[in-house]
């Protein structure tokens, strides 16, 4: 992925030539230690996240500068150490409840989607569960169906959750800061292929706001709205595409709920084009979602339906010839633009 | 660890007076309950509603033990928790019919409420799904360093929720300070517990070396007694305790289960003689620490106060269409 890196880095007005690179799972170890030294309430607890850092090794050194305290190995219960995360928060905490696997979220279903969604709405606005929930999607690594999936649909789909998905560490860091600092339950969602992507990363504090897209790469002809990982692979087929002239604008949304609908639908409207890519399975994925905010928001700016793309409607496989036939790659996503404009 | 009550009540733990508090509190409760009842029965009531009547005697001796920083979470049958707790009678009626004065604003009804300034930090629909916040709550108390303590009140039922294990082995991993206030009243919704609940009630909890105990969930002396123990143990850092408060749903699963074919009407009778109000008032009567008149009026005080509250609640407005998408986020 280091070919795209380029991609990536590209506005000067948020990134200094010669700035520090760090990696994504830096960057996210960088948020969590900031806020953890900036608020006493935040706390993360998970299974492995202490002793053994994290089954990623992204929050090692995290328990030596704040102790077993705060930085909590938990038994294999995720709807326990969900349920705990909302009951702590309600109560004055800010918890990171780390789920390892983002197929482990189907564990923890009702503390997320009944009880943390709901709680503050429930209860007319008095109760707040400002808790985040960091969890991994994403196949390519051989992992087989219960270790490979992207579940943020699942979550984009209730109201009352917030949904994070950073593809860069600058995005990683920033979302993550906000998401502990915000008062809703936020998800976020990390492709642990991304841990050792490298990016610049400034030294200064920031934040990133939820619910704002960035464009990743500017283009006239088509856009193309991608998501986490996905980003990866839109930047790739952007350069490619360029070469046989196809102007590509990608779009990365950053959060899936809120959903930035203007930065979509206004780049719809400019390049007349739209193709969506995402990791999760296209049915009843998020990429519906952006089609239907792009048709109905630039219906009568679009020269062409809109596309999209996701995983293929199957469990994962685990033989590397059938699992990298599940997910969108470049090539296909070239394909499918060229179709798209010709 | 035993089935059987351990701990001896205490009764000179608490005088008269606060005796017949207690006995005023259980019968608000069962002025509310039969009041949601009726207003249930004459189509006033958007919904259903389940009723505690018959199990006054848990929330009451447990709460009376609680302080209002103490923390509890309650159940879909958890009008006795709320009110138990300190909430006031004419937010809750209001609730109960949708109306904007409600404690959550209309939006949760008689499954949701929530009423932060009393500790109450919520009913809940789904079964034994409080068991986690509970726990976390005790974890913030643990973690903000206070002496606080978190009372997790669910049915029988919940014994067949997962979660309820998962929180409990944290729980005391932790030492948290988390009371597990199983109100066991013989039937989740239409099924008796011997065809649901394998084992024994207090073994789930002492398999996890948990203090657990079996009591006597009619008579209050015994709750309250028992309560006071776990609860300062548990405020001391002694860790969690589970209590199987044995008790009887006097009514059906909900305000709507009135033929109630399940069970016999024979056993109903049975648990009828072990009314938790008329306990505690035949021992205060008999040790002539009251007079039987007292009880009269101490109903017909809670009943006018009850009747005032439900008409406070039919008179108030409902939510203006403003209000759907407010809160969704804070």
């Amino acid at each position: 992925m280091s070919t795209l890196e380029n991609g990536v880095i590209r506005s000067p007005a948020v990134h200094a030539p010669g700035e520090r690179q760090i990696t994504f799972g830096q960057a996210i170890l960088e948020a969590i230690t900031e806020e953890m030294a900036r608020d006493g309430s935040v706390f993360i607890i998970g299974e492995d996240v202490a002793e053994a850092g994290s089954v990623f090794k992204v929050l090692v050194g995290l328990l030596d500068q704040f102790g077993s305290e705060r930085v909590i190995d938990s038994p294999i219960s995720e709807a326990g150490i969900a349920g705990i995360g909302v009951g702590a928060a309600i109560t004055g905490m800010r918890p990171i409840v780390d789920i390892m696997f983002g197929d482990f979220t189907t564990l923890v279903m009702d503390q997320l989607v009944n009880q943390a969604a709901k709680t503050h709405y429930m209860s007319g606005g008095k109760l707040k569960v400002p808790m985040v929930l960091r969890t991994t999607l994403g196949a390519s690594r051989r992992s087989a169906a219960q270790h490979s999936q992207s579940l943020h649909a699942l979550f984009s789909h209730i109201p009352g959750l917030k949904v994070a998905m950073p593809a860069t560490p600058y995005d990683a860091k920033g979302l993550m800061k906000s998401a502990i600092r915000d008062d809703n339950p936020v998800v976020i969602f990390e492709d642990k292929m991304l841990y050792q992507e490298r990016g610049p990363v400034p030294e200064r504090e920031y934040t990133l706001p939820l619910g704002q897209a960035d464009v990743k790469r500017a283009g006239d002809d088509l856009t193309i709205v991608a998501t986490s990982s996905m980003v990866y692979v839109a930047l790739e087929a952007a350069d490619n595409l360029a070469s046989v002239g196809i102007s590509a604008e990608v779009i990365d949304p950053r959060t899936t709920n809120p959903l930035d609908t203007e930065a979509l639908v206004n780049s719809a409207k400019k390049t007349s084009r739209a193709l969506i890519i995402d990791e999760g399975y296209q049915q009843y994925g998020v990429t519906g979602e952006f089609a239907s905010v792009i048709a109905d928001g630039a219906f009568y700016y679009l020269d062409a339906p809109v596309k999209r793309i996701g995983a293929m409607n199957v469990p994962v496989p685990f033989s590397p010839v059938m699992e990298d036939l599940t997910i969108p790659t470049a090539e296909y996503v070239v394909e499918t633009a060229k179709a798209l404009c010709g | 660890m035993s089935e059987t009550n351990d701990t001896k009540p205490n009764a000179t733990e608490l005088d008269a007076e606060h005796w017949l508090q207690a006995y005023e509190q259980m019968a608000k409760i069962r002025a509310f309950e039969e009041a949601a009842n009726e207003l249930y029965t004459s189509a006033r009531m958007p919904g259903i509603a389940h009723l505690y009547i018959g199990e006054e005697a848990i929330a009451v001796g447990i709460c009376e033990a609680l302080r209002q920083d103490d923390y509890i979470t309650s159940t879909h049958r958890g009008h006795g928790h709320c009110l138990a707790k300190g909430a006031a009678l004419d937010k809750m009626f209001a609730e109960l019919l949708g109306k904007e004065a409600g404690y959550c604003r209309g939006k949760g009804g008689s499954m949701h409420i929530a009423d932060q300034e009393t500790g109450n930090l919520g009913a809940n629909g789904i079964v034994g799904g409080s068991a986690g916040i509970a726990t976390g709550a005790g974890m913030s108390i643990k973690l903000r360093g206070t002496d606080q303590v978190a009372v997790c009140f669910f049915g029988d039922g919940a014994l067949g929720q997962g979660l309820l294990y998962e929180s409990m082995n944290m729980a005391q991993l932790w030492k948290l300070p988390v009371i597990y206030v199983c109100e066991n009243n013989q039937y989740g919704e239409y099924t008796h517990n011997s065809k649901t609940a394998a084992g024994s009630m207090v073994g789930r909890a002492a398999g996890f070396g948990v203090h657990a105990q079996a009591i006597d969930g009619q008579d209050i002396r015994t709750v309250h007694a028992t309560a006071r123990l776990v609860i300062d143990r548990a405020r001391k850092g002694g860790g969690p305790a589970f209590l199987v408060c044995n008790t009887y749903r006097f009514h059906g699963h909900h305000v709507g289960d009135i033929d109630r074919p399940y069970r016999t009407r024979e056993e109903e009778a049975e648990w009828a003689k072990r009314d938790p109000l008329k306990l505690l008032e035949d021992w205060l009567v008999k040790s002539k620490q009251a007079e039987s008149d007292v009880f009269e009026r101490i109903q017909q005080d809670v009943k006018s106060d009850v009747e005032n509250a439900v008409n406070y609640a039919l008179e108030a407005s409902f939510p203006s269409e403003s209000e759907v998408d407010r809160h969704v986020y804070a």
